[in-house]
Order: structure tokens, then sequence, then C-alpha cells
């Protein structure tokens, strides 16, 4: 691409072949990685010990995940974790915890900022 | 041996009934999922990338959060250095993902290479945590597998075009609070993966690691960290019966 110097289209170089490498990089890099855990796991033998911790994993991943965001994100994070897991123990409705979860969320950002 | 025989007794099934039911277990998910597919594709429409490359990343990349942070961080002009820096971003925040696979190959480590491997590339959050809890209450039909994906990429990719052409209808995603669309999923995930008091010294590990790489880290290492020193807090309790 030319420079285009001050003309602003957006000012990003979007069309040119370094675009494209840089998508297919992404998601080949992407790939390996949802791909190499399965293969990486074929290379091991899966003892009880093994099993009962990757059995273990959606549970320690979901902690990790929400633990730190609700915390960094403060105030609307934690109302709104709070009504996702009260939605659903309260009615066991995947759906109806997500829109609680996410309504109070929103309504918290609207009025504590 | 007799874990090659186990192996073959155990191989999950191919069924229609399975596909709609893995389509059906992924619904709940799929307006959380869309209304941040939309914000991906408001994002790209923003920067100006043109519909069919965008297309190209939400197909190829399938991974928004990452591909948020790597469109944020697009440089004016593309050097091989570039190209390198976006995919090690996205290979950071994807790094969770790792963790996705191993866990999946218990259940479906039986099928043959060529069935598995097309299927890893629809690996998303919501679709491995609920085919996870799937296997976990007995299902074994790797068809629910294909049907969730299925639900999941049409979806996306229709809600990626809906954003990329509405652009500015979703100009402020924070103020609606879909930067919070993961963590509350997750979240009430966690009910019906508790599995009593047992599994809650792991939780709590994979807590506390979690919070301490967060403080400590910029990124996405939490998540990676947290899980896998839970998940050894589980693996090395001896005691435990197994689930």
């Amino acid at each position: 691409m030319p420079d285009l110097g001050g003309l602003d289209l957006g000012g990003i170089d979007l069309e040119g072949p370094g675009t494209i490498a840089a998508i297919l990089a992404m998601g080949a890099v992407t790939y390996s990685i949802r791909a190499g855990g399965f293969w990486l796991m074929g290379h091991v033998p899966l003892t009880a010990r093994v099993r009962r911790m990757l059995e273990a994993l959606p549970g320690t991943v979901v902690v990790a995940t929400v633990l730190p965001i609700t915390v960094r994100e403060g105030a609307p994070a934690i109302l709104a974790v709070a009504a996702a897991v009260g939605a659903m123990m309260v009615r066991r409705n995947d759906f109806l915890a997500v829109i609680a979860g996410m309504a109070v969320a929103a309504l918290a950002r609207a009025w504590l900022g | 041996m007799t874990e090659n025989r186990s192996a073959l007794v155990d191989r999950p099934t191919w069924s229609l009934a399975g596909l709609r039911l893995g389509a059906f277990l992924l619904l709940p998910s799929l307006p959380g999922m869309m209304a941040f597919g939309a914000v991906v594709g408001a994002t790209e429409a923003r920067k100006g990338f043109d519909l069919v490359t965008a297309l190209l990343m939400n197909f190829w990349v399938y991974a928004g959060a990452s591909q948020l942070v790597a469109i944020e961080g697009w440089p004016q002009h593309m050097t091989a250095a570039g190209v390198a820096t976006l995919a090690l971003v996205v290979a950071t925040v994807n790094a969770r993902m790792l963790l996705f696979g191993a866990s999946l190959r218990p259940w479906l480590g039986p099928l043959p290479a060529w069935q598995i491997y097309p299927l890893l590339q629809f690996t998303t959050d919501p679709g491995w945590v609920i085919m996870m809890r799937y296997r976990a209450e007995g299902g074994n039909d790797a068809a629910a597998f294909l049907g969730g994906a299925l639900v999941v990429l049409v979806a996306w990719i229709s809600a990626t075009i809906g954003g990329y052409l509405a652009g500015a209808l979703v100009a402020d995603p924070r103020a609606i609070a879909l930067d919070l669309v993961l963590p509350i999923f997750f979240a009430a995930m966690v009910v019906p993966l508790w599995r009593g008091r047992r599994r809650a010294t792991a939780w709590g590990v994979a807590g506390m690691v979690a919070l301490a790489t967060e403080y400590l880290v910029s990124g996405w290492w939490f998540v990676i960290t947290g899980a896998i020193a839970g998940s050894l807090v589980e693996g090395f309790v001896e005691d435990a019966p197994d689930a």
C-alpha cells in the first residue's frame, strides 16, 4: 500500500496481503492451541489421577475466569454474577440466569457508572 | 490393555438425536454470545476492515475476545513483526483453550483423528463448558458436540455480520455490559458444576491463584494459571473418591 500521508482512511492499511497474512497466522495459532491440548493428552497415560484433574477443569476454569474479572470490574460485575448464580440456583435455567445477569449488569452500569 | 478395551466400549456414538440435543443445549448461551459477536462485527467495521476480510477472521480465528484485543492493537502498516506480534497476542488470550482440548481427551479420544480434529476448530467457551457438563451427566454422543458447535457457528457468523452492518448501533458495549457476557455465563455454570465440598479446595486454589496472577501479570494468563493450580490440587487430593 502506498503511504497515504495525512489522508485519513481509518489510518490503517487493511487491504494488503499483510492483513490476510496476519489473520491466517492468528487462526493457525488459535487452531494449534485448540487441537494442541487434545493432542498432548493423547501422549499422556490417562491414569485415575490425570482423569480427576481433567474432570476438575470445567470448575477450575470457570472460577479462575469469573473471580478476577469480577473483582477488577467492581460492583456492577459482582451484582451481575450474584444475579446469574442466584437465578441458576432458584430456577436451574441457563437462559434465565444469563438474561438476569446481563440485565443486572446493564442496570448497575447505568446507575453506578 | 484394559485401558484399550474400556476405550472401545466407551467410544462415543453419532446420532441424529444427539445432534439435536447438542444444538438444544447450546441455545441458552446464544443471546449473550450473539450480542458479543455483534460487538466484534461492529468493531471490525469501525476499524475499516472490509466485510470479506472480517468474515475470514471471524470464521478462521473464531475467538471473539482475542480478535477484539488484536483489532485494537492492529498496526498501521503490517510487517512480519506485526504478524508475529498479533499471533502472539491472540495466543495469550486463547491459551485457556489448551485446557479445553485436554479435558475433551478422555471423552472424545477414542474417535478417529479425522473426525475429531476438524471438530476441535469449533471449540468455544460456552460449547466446551456445556459439553463437559453433558459428558459429566453421562452423555456420550459426539454428535451432541457437533450439534452445539453448528448452532454456535451459525449464530456467531450471523451476529458478527449483523454487528458489522449495524455498526454504530452497538457504539458503547460497556454501557450494556457486553464485556461481561463471558463471566456472567460462566458464573451461571458454577451451579451445575458444583460437586460439593470435595472440590471446594480445588476451586479455592484456582480462584486465589487466578486473582494473584491477574494482580501481577496483565493479559489473560489468570485463567490458565488458576485452572491448572486448582486441577493439580484436585489430582493430588489422595483420598478423593472418583466422581
